[in-house]
């Protein structure tokens, strides 16, 4: 007996009526009404109520296999339906028998193709709608179709196939006839973007190209347009994981090395003069370290030397040195009783015409720096820190702290010192407009006062 | 700056973020009119270096504050800087999405002004996509270490997963790497997400409608070979969140060597091979019944040449050989070579009749590694090799495996 069937409901119908005049599989000669045969359709008992009772995950199973291309699978179903409703009930659990290991593969090749049709249809826009056109292994269009309409309910959209083709009008799906590849939409103008992304998500020093053809399987390339630059990807990673490496900061980034093993203030002075840490030793003239009374109650830091105090060598020489002696002198502290010094110890500069130009100096110039001032600090061991401006904040007090909110506030050091943040004297001198000034400077005495009271 | 530009930067700068899991969300969100979650993630694209794309993985922006050395974001590093804005996030995610390029966004952030305003940043792009676009596809929130408690509560409302980065194994890596972060704050952050969730899941239970938290649970990332830490101890830690916060993935990524690293970390290229064995003991532990003593001592380092479950069997050589037909469930996902789906089939079939050679190589279980370790219905000559000085040269996986001899 020849049997046709071209979708799962024709072969269950078909078996439903086989099995109910107990036809055994080895009568039975199944097409899918691809090649034509003289006999097709002939004879299929009606379908009658049947005494059998068909498993669940077995139709689970048979529904999927249905949509795989081989011919032999409605003769490999139907033949398991055999044996499960004539003695082999617990067939399902044999992993291992011939037709259960053939009916897994099969269920597994269709649920692998249907999992990447779900992942693989590129939708392009045309006009309001979004048409893609997508070439499955099995056909699985009807399978996933409510995927999709699950996915997408408020766009209008068609997934076309070699074999058959789906639109979804916002309510429904309407299944259609096959679509040939020429016929496929035009390239959608976000496909720049998702390609810019592609390439920019892509890790240069890690290649698994076997891997990734594994996953994305070759023949999917032509429809996903961000496989149109994997082979540029791979020609410029070497040279995208080479610049990566020059890229790399030097191993000198850190004073730490140039600290003399015997520490008192003298020849922390002494060993800076020679420091390297960081590029800026290079342009300026000297390094500029702190000065003062080495058991000094109170030690302010400034952020780095500027022109004046880089030719000197002193620290707070200049303009802005004038503006701090006199906010101290206001604040009723004595320059000679306390510690001055800087986060940075070279002058930041770049030349405008004949003027050297302070540049602010940048997080790694500071943590560069940082071990010299976390010396003076440990052997002053003053009682207060006055941080002046947001640079010398930043190194007394972490990058979290904020300067524009927190200044003035009291802040415990983990040294049982405590800090305050308050602006730098060349901050008054750049002020915009006078009163601005004015403020700024009653705000600086204010906190000095306040450090002074601290100290005791 | 345009919009190629700023993705160009910022997906850059997030890519050394290992997650990209869509999985464990229950059903689609109601009232949702772009995008499902059903379970299953979906990779929708992979890039040669066999990674998959399956979110939208971009940072809202790469400055920060922090500057953590491993860190391609770290303040200190002369990357190149952008920023988002919660408009640009919101719709690259809805377009990419309508096209079916992605799963979802997995968004995170560099530390900007505060914790509590990055935090706040991120939480508007997840809020904005649910309530202004309808959207209902997987959403990925990164939390910001120390975040306020309401600030977290809104994040799992909106999102599916939510991660705060462990960042390091152990305190004192985290101390000489990531001065700025504290583990104290990132644990605490972590258990206020999985009270949330248990909290949830009670109101469920008494009958209450509880709003969504998380539905996808969280995870969280360690960066490995960054600090001399051993395997031990990075499972040891893993073990540990596992167990206390309830995570659903520790995600493990071979310290790489990034543009811009600071020259304090070691090595050029990353330790992939640690990375996937370290993959194989978390497995272990999770799926296998192995615990973290098991695998591993707390100061040793995982064994390249061979995977975990093989290098146990060869150092317990006492508990085989095993007789799949009659050994417990837990003795079978001992044996080297077979999975835990192996192991469930092996179950139902043995109810029926006992499993020979054939069934076992039928089953496309590991022949070559277990062989000497099991007893089947029939002969089995691989057996003989057990109680041999080459065993672990016989079952050591070569260059060959995988060619079929015939």
């Amino acid at each position: 007996m020849i049997v046709t069937a071209a979708n799962f409901d024709e072969w269950r119908t078909a078996c439903r009526g086989l099995l109910a005049s107990e036809v055994p599989p080895s009568a039975v000669h199944f097409t899918d009404g691809t090649e034509a045969s003289l006999f097709a359709g002939e004879g299929i008992p009606p379908a009658t109520s049947s005494k059998y009772c068909v498993p669940p995950p077995f139709l689970a199973l048979a529904e999927k296999v249905a949509c795989h291309r081989e011919p032999q699978r409605w003769a490999r179903l139907y033949r398991a339906l055999w044996r499960l409703t004539h003695g082999e009930p617990h067939l399902l659990d044999l992993a291992t028998d011939d037709d259960v290991h053939w009916l897994a593969r099969a269920e597994k090749a269709v649920r692998r193709d249907a999992h990447k049709m779900k992942a693989f249809v590129r939708f392009r826009r045309v006009g309001e709608h979004f048409v893609a056109w997508h070439r499955p292994d099995h056909r699985i269009v009807r399978l996933t179709a409510s995927f999709f309409a699950r996915r997408f309910p408020e766009m209008h959209w068609s997934i076309l196939t070699p074999d058959e083709s789906v639109t979804w009008d916002g309510d429904q799906l309407h299944f259609g006839p096959g679509v040939p590849a020429k016929d496929a939409p035009p390239p959608d103008v976000l496909e720049g973007l998702w390609k810019t992304y592609y390439r920019a998500t892509f890790n240069p020093a890690r290649i698994k190209l076997k891997m990734m053809k594994k996953e994305l399987p070759v023949r999917h390339w032509p429809t996903l347009p961000e496989t149109a630059i994997i082979a540029d990807l791979l020609a410029e990673a070497p040279v995208r994981v080479a610049e990566m490496v020059a890229h790399a900061e030097g191993p000198a980034r850190s004073a730490a090395a140039f600290l003399p093993p015997h520490r008192d203030l003298a020849s922390l002075r002494e060993a800076a003069t020679g420091c390297t840490a960081c590029d800026l030793c290079g342009p300026a003239t000297q390094t500029v370290f702190g000065e003062g009374k080495a058991d000094a109650r109170i030690v302010l830091v400034g952020e780095q030397p500027g022109d004046q105090e880089d030719r000197e060598g002193r620290p707070f020489l200049g303009p802005a040195g004038e503006v701090l002696n006199a906010a101290m002198h206001a604040a009723g502290l004595d320059r000679g009783a306390v510690y001055v010094t800087n986060a940075v110890k070279h002058f930041k500069f770049s030349m405008s015409g004949l003027f050297r130009q302070h540049r602010t100096a940048d997080v790694r110039e500071v943590n560069a720096c940082q071990p010299w001032l976390a010396a003076e600090l440990d052997l002053i061991r003053p009682a207060v820190v006055v941080c002046l401006g947001a640079t010398a904040t930043q190194a007394v007090l972490g990058r979290p702290f904020r300067f524009a909110d927190r200044r003035g506030e009291v802040v415990p050091l983990e040294s049982h010192a405590r800090a305050i943040a308050t602006y730098h004297p060349a901050a008054v001198l750049r002020a915009p407009t006078p009163e601005r000034a004015a403020e700024m400077r009653a705000d600086l005495i204010r906190h000095l006062a306040v450090a002074r009271g601290l100290a005791g | 700056m345009d919009v190629r530009r700023k993705l160009e930067i910022l997906a850059d700068a997030a890519k050394y973020d290992a997650s990209c899991a869509s999985s464990g969300s229950t059903g689609t969100r109601r009232d949702a009119r772009l995008g499902s979650t059903e379970g299953m993630g979906i990779c929708h694209s992979y890039t040669p270096d066999g990674r998959c794309v399956s979110l939208l993985k971009i940072l809202l922006t790469n400055y920060c504050l922090y500057d953590c050395r491993f860190c391609v974001n770290r303040a200190s590093s002369d990357t190149p800087r952008a920023r988002f804005t919660v408009a640009e996030v919101v719709n690259l995610t809805v377009e990419f999405y309508r096209r079916n390029y992605i799963e979802g966004l997995f968004l995170s952030s560099g530390i900007i002004q505060s914790v509590h305003y990055t935090m706040e940043q991120l939480v508007a792009v997840a809020k904005s996509l649910r309530v202004d676009h309808g959207f209902g596809g997987y959403v990925h929130l990164k939390l910001i270490p120390g975040a306020a408690p309401e600030l977290i509560a809104e994040a799992g409302r909106w999102a599916d997963r939510l991660s705060a980065n462990i960042e390091l194994p152990t305190t004192q890596d985290l101390q000489q790497l990531a001065p700025e972060k504290k583990r104290p704050e990132i644990v605490g952050t972590m258990d206020a997400v999985a009270e949330k969730i248990d909290e949830r899941a009670a109101d469920r239970k008494a009958g209450l409608a509880a709003p969504n938290f998380a539905p996808a649970g969280q995870s969280t990332q360690m960066v490995v070979g960054a600090t001399p830490t051993p395997d031990g101890t990075i499972l040891g830690t893993a073990d540990d969140l596992y167990r206390r916060q309830k995570l659903r993935r520790v995600y493990y990524s071979a310290y790489s060597p990034t543009p811009h690293a600071d020259a304090r970390l070691p090595g050029l290229s990353p330790p992939l091979l640690r990375e996937h064995r370290l993959y194989q003991a978390d497995w272990l532990l999770r799926f296998y019944g192995f615990r973290v003593g098991e695998v591993i001592a707390t100061d040793a380092n995982l064994a390249l040449d061979v995977d975990p479950k093989l290098a146990w069997a060869l150092a317990h050589r006492d508990w085989f050989p095993i007789d799949v037909n009659t050994a417990c469930r837990e003795l079978l996902l001992r044996v080297p070579g077979l999975g835990v789906r192996n192991v469930n089939r092996i179950l139902a079939i043995r109810r029926h009749h006992a499993l020979t050679t054939d069934d076992l190589r039928k089953l496309r279980v590991n022949w070559k590694s277990a062989a000497p370790f099991v007893v089947t219905g029939d002969h089995n000559p691989g057996l003989r090799l057990l109680d041999t000085v080459g065993l672990k040269k016989a079952v050591q996986p070569t260059l060959f495996d995988g060619i079929d001899p015939s």
